[in-house]
């Protein structure tokens, strides 16, 4: 018999881990999967070791919380790092609500380049998949040297590649800052930061309307203590260089992006990042509801209790909206406990938990509004710009494929390709659809991440080995 | 006022639009959403002759193929006549295979198991031998309806053809029986014939003139894998299992892989076949048998990833023929639908037929086996009456 856990957590990032920890406290048997081979997620994953002993504050603080928790998990629970899932599915029960002998299959690929399938079942799921980089394409966004702002935070772990570089970094939203002010720290000379969205300059950044005047603060200093600018209504409109990136095109915008002055910035290296797209793919496999964020962007809906529509599903972090990695961890704790909740367990009510996710919610909701995406960015393309890098896909054949008539992202892909290469749209998605003219819909990907057609073949023996070596 | 109005920008519907205006008529083609977006955009794109048993349906595939060769040349999309071969899984499927293949009357070639590695060199060991047609081919079925809606209009005496995406057809304009036009939800569109090219959804249009159709989803999913480097499967490669599925009434699951190398590198894995209605709910056992039956039949397959699987819903009949021509119950209204999986394949003569339909020219084929009226009780009865919109 294949062990069955009470709850099976996808996502060792602040929300997963949040949520795992406290359903293990509770006494749920709890595994934990993520893809990376080392724990944290997005952000607190790419924290190089040594920014405890750079950096007191804030960031170090959160680093440390998320530390501990983690310790505490792992004596707890199941642990399943390198594990990226493909797939999920439930059987059992019923749609109608009754979750009784309903049990969830998480189908994962182990390892990297000798990976092998497994099935890990659990009574109760919580995805706590997080976001990726959202892009918007320009003149030039294929150049070696281009970063998406979550791969110059990559970058950041090996802090001697980064040391001596000219950085600049450019997009919309709060998170440019740690961005920078993480670059400017390890050593690069950033050039510039440039919010496309921001009218005022860092002192009236809405971080400090929202509440987070200390982290503001702190961004700030260390901006202006490296004597980074920091300019708001600017852009990176395109880059240059003949086979790695030798300057930028920034440009003035106006309050709809487009560009009403350019001049020339010479770096190699360019961060940059117009926010987060929530992963979707495994709730939408199972069927999850979703709604629009506060910016239009699909996230999975949940009732207070972060329940999904399916029964025995959970959601928490940035798959429900993106909103930092504080909230994150509050909605996974949330999460965790009302599984153990559902599942019988006695758990005393937290209502301050609640109110914290409540306010670090509407906090989230007033960064979103504080910064849209506006359409002028399509100016900034020309006929030759790629617009899907995978497939290498120009704006002229976007164009032609709305000229056939294509009305719709998915027929704009049909026609002209667009995310039909290796990442699937992950990239392109959110541009594609603006192209196309409409609202970004959640991804409909019954395959989340690549699998090899033999693994995929060998799924029908339950007893193969891979299987068998669960206790 | 136009010619003709065709419900559906589907490649049936392009075709019938564009036989349609080449023959001079006047064309407005519907549809609810953007050109190719209903089972245009979920189909794999082949043309096939060597899965039809010999009857009106080959008979169809037959001048449908040389159409296709023919309309390859209008540019805009990509066909390839690769050719397919079907492979034995042992001595008594080869005899029944060969002897299929005989009676069909197309051209092919009978491979023995010593020379099947000659047609794909990457081909499993174990196959009794197979039979080999150079006729079937290749075509993007997205860009091919895209590109005949395109061209249909263009040159010396043409109709004109215009597409308007983003109409939802809500009802029919009456004039006692006689269809004389379609009610959207953007206003009536009176015309002198409407076309139901709808599809899987035909069975509804027909409804809203008040005829029966019964055209069911049966739903097939797709594996995609991440192009390959160098082509591994060269031609269209099913075993003989394909076609006595494809032939099956079953609402159960079917699968039988036909695998295929594309231009730009993914090799594509079609398709299974079920009725479940519409439920696009992903089935990891459907997956699973249709990734089995591929590395059957390509062992190096095993090694190469699945980036993407998608499903559709093929337009089902019960006689698995579909239904072509005007409908004595409603004239005025011609139907183009029900193709199942073979849509792609037989558009173009479907839609030849259909404008020699609408301008009272001979058909080239026997329309009789795709009469609309086919499935009621009473074969010459009126169906039910007719009610106005
Ligand atoms: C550059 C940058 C700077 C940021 N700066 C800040 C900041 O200063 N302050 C702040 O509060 N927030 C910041 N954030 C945001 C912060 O990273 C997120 O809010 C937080 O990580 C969200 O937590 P999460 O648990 O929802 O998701 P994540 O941290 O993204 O974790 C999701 C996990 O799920 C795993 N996963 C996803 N899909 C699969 C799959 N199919 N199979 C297996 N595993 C999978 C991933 O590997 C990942 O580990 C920043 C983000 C970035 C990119
Ligand atoms: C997995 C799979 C694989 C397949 N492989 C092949 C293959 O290899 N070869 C092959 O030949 N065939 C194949 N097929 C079958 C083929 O895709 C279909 O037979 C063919 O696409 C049907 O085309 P159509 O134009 O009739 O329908 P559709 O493409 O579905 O077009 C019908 C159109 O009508 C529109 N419509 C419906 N109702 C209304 C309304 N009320 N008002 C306005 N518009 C309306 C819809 O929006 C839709 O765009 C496959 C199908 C599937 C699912």
């Amino acid at each position: 018999m294949t062990r069955v856990y009470d709850l099976a957590v996808i996502g060792a990032g602040p929300a997963g881990v949040a949520g795992a920890l406290e359903a293990s406290l509770a006494g749920l048997d709890v595994v934990v999967i993520d893809a990376a081979p080392r724990p944290g997620g997005q952000y607190h994953r790419h924290l190089p070791d040594s920014f405890h002993a750079l950096r007191p504050g804030a960031l170090h603080h959160g680093l440390e919380r998320f530390m501990r928790q983690w310790e505490a998990l792992r004596s707890r629970a199941e642990i399943l790092l390198g594990h990226r899932v493909w797939a999920v599915e439930r059987t059992g029960g019923d749609a109608a609500g009754g979750t009784a002998g309903a049990t969830v299959t998480v189908r994962c690929l182990a390892g990297d380049r000798e990976e092998r399938p497994r099935a890990v079942r659990a009574r109760a799921l919580l995805i706590a998949t997080g976001a990726h980089d959202r892009p918007l394409p320009f003149p030039g966004w294929d150049l070696p040297g281009v970063l998406t702002a979550g791969g110059a935070q990559a970058l950041l772990k090996g802090s001697l590649v980064v040391a001596g570089r000219r950085v600049v970094v450019s997009g919309t939203g709060p998170f440019l800052l740690p961005v920078a002010a993480g670059l400017a720290r390890a050593g690069a000379d950033v050039r510039g930061v440039y919010e496309a969205g921001g009218r005022f300059g860092l002192a009236r950044h809405p971080l400090l309307a929202a509440g987070k005047a200390a982290e503001a603060a702190g961004y700030a200093a260390v901006l202006a203590r490296h004597r980074v600018p920091y300019r708001g209504r600017h852009a990176v409109v395109a880059a240059h260089g003949e086979d790695t990136l030798t300057h930028v095109t920034v440009a003035r915008l106006d309050a709809d992006w487009r560009p009403v002055a350019t001049r020339t910035v010479e770096c190699d290296t360019l961060a940059c990042g117009y926010g987060f797209v929530p992963q979707l793919e495994l709730p939408v496999q199972l069927g999850c509801a979703t709604r629009r964020d506060a910016d239009g962007t699909p996230v999975v809906a949940v009732d207070a209790g972060r329940r999904t529509s399916v029964p025995g599903v959970y959601a928490a972090g940035e798959t429900t909206g993106v909103g930092g990695a504080e909230l994150a961890e509050a909605e996974g704790r949330l999460a965790g406990r009302t599984v153990a909740a559902d599942r019988g367990l006695r758990v005393p009510p937290l209502p301050a938990l609640a109110r914290r996710v409540d306010r670090l919610a509407a906090f989230a909701r007033a960064l979103h509004e504080a910064y849209p995406v506006r359409p002028g960015w399509r100016d900034w393309l020309r006929d030759d710009t790629l617009v899907c890098r995978c497939e290498e896909v120009p704006l002229s054949a976007v164009r032609e494929a709305r000229r056939l008539g294509a009305t719709d992202a998915r027929s704009v892909k049909l026609l002209a390709r667009p995310g039909m290469g290796w990442c699937q749209g992950r990239m392109c998605g959110y541009a594609v659809a603006c192209l196309a003219g409409e609202d970004p819909a959640a991804p409909r990907r019954p395959i989340a991440q690549p699998v090899r057609l033999g693994d995929l073949a060998g799924l029908e023996h339950p007893l193969r080995k891979d299987d068998r070596d669960d206790p | 006022m136009p010619d003709v109005v065709v419900i559906g920008a589907g490649v049936v519907g392009a075709a019938c639009a564009h036989y349609a205006a080449r023959a001079g008529l006047d064309v407005v083609v519907l549809d609810r959403g953007p050109v190719a977006g209903g089972t245009t955009g979920a189909g794999e794109g082949n043309v096939l002759v060597s899965d039809k048993e010999p009857g009106p349906e080959l008979d169809l595939a037959v001048l449908s193929a040389g159409l296709w060769r023919e309309l390859a040349g209008l540019g805009g999309f990509e066909y390839e006549p690769k050719g397919g071969l079907v492979v034995a899984e042992d001595d008594e499927v080869l005899a029944a295979l060969t002897a299929l293949a005989a009676g069909q009357g197309v051209e092919h070639t009978v491979v023995d198991a010593g020379r099947l590695t000659d047609y794909e060199p990457h081909l499993a060991p174990g196959f009794a031998g197979g039979v080999f047609y150079p006729q079937d081919a290749q075509v993007q079925p997205m860009l091919a309806a895209a590109t005949l809606l395109r061209e249909g209009g263009r040159g010396a005496g043409r109709g004109t053809l215009s597409l308007r995406t983003g109409v939802t057809v809500t009802g029919f304009l009456r004039d006692g029986e006689r269809v004389t036009g379609v009610r959207t939800d953007r206003g009536d569109i009176p015309a002198g014939a409407v076309v139901n090219a709808a599809g899987t959804w035909g069975g509804e249009v027909a409804a809203l003139a008040g005829v029966h159709l019964p055209i069911l989803p049966r739903r097939g999913f797709i594996l995609v894998t991440e192009p390959l480097d160098e082509p591994l499967v060269l031609h269209k490669v099913y075993t003989a299992a394909y076609v006595t599925n494809v032939a099956s009434d079953s609402a159960g699951l079917e699968t039988s892989a036909v695998v295929e190398g594309t231009p730009s590198g993914p090799v594509l894995i079609g398709a299974s076949r079920e009725r479940v209605g519409f439920d696009r709910t992903v089935s990891i056992p459907v997956l699973e048998r249709l990734a089995r039956q591929a590395v059957e039949l390509f062992p190096a397959l095993a090694a190469r990833r699945v980036i993407r699987a998608y499903c559709g819903f093929r337009p089902y009949c019960p006689d698995h023929l579909p239904v072509i021509g005007e409908d004595p119950r409603a004239p005025g209204l011609y139907h183009a639908c029900g193709h199942e999986g073979a849509g792609i394949g037989l558009a173009p003569a479907t839609g030849h037929l259909i404008a020699q339909a609408l301008t009272g020219a001979r058909p080239g084929l026997d329309l009789d086996p795709f009469r609309p009226d086919r499935f009621d009780p009473d074969r010459s009865g009126t169906g039910t009456p007719a009610k106005e919109g």
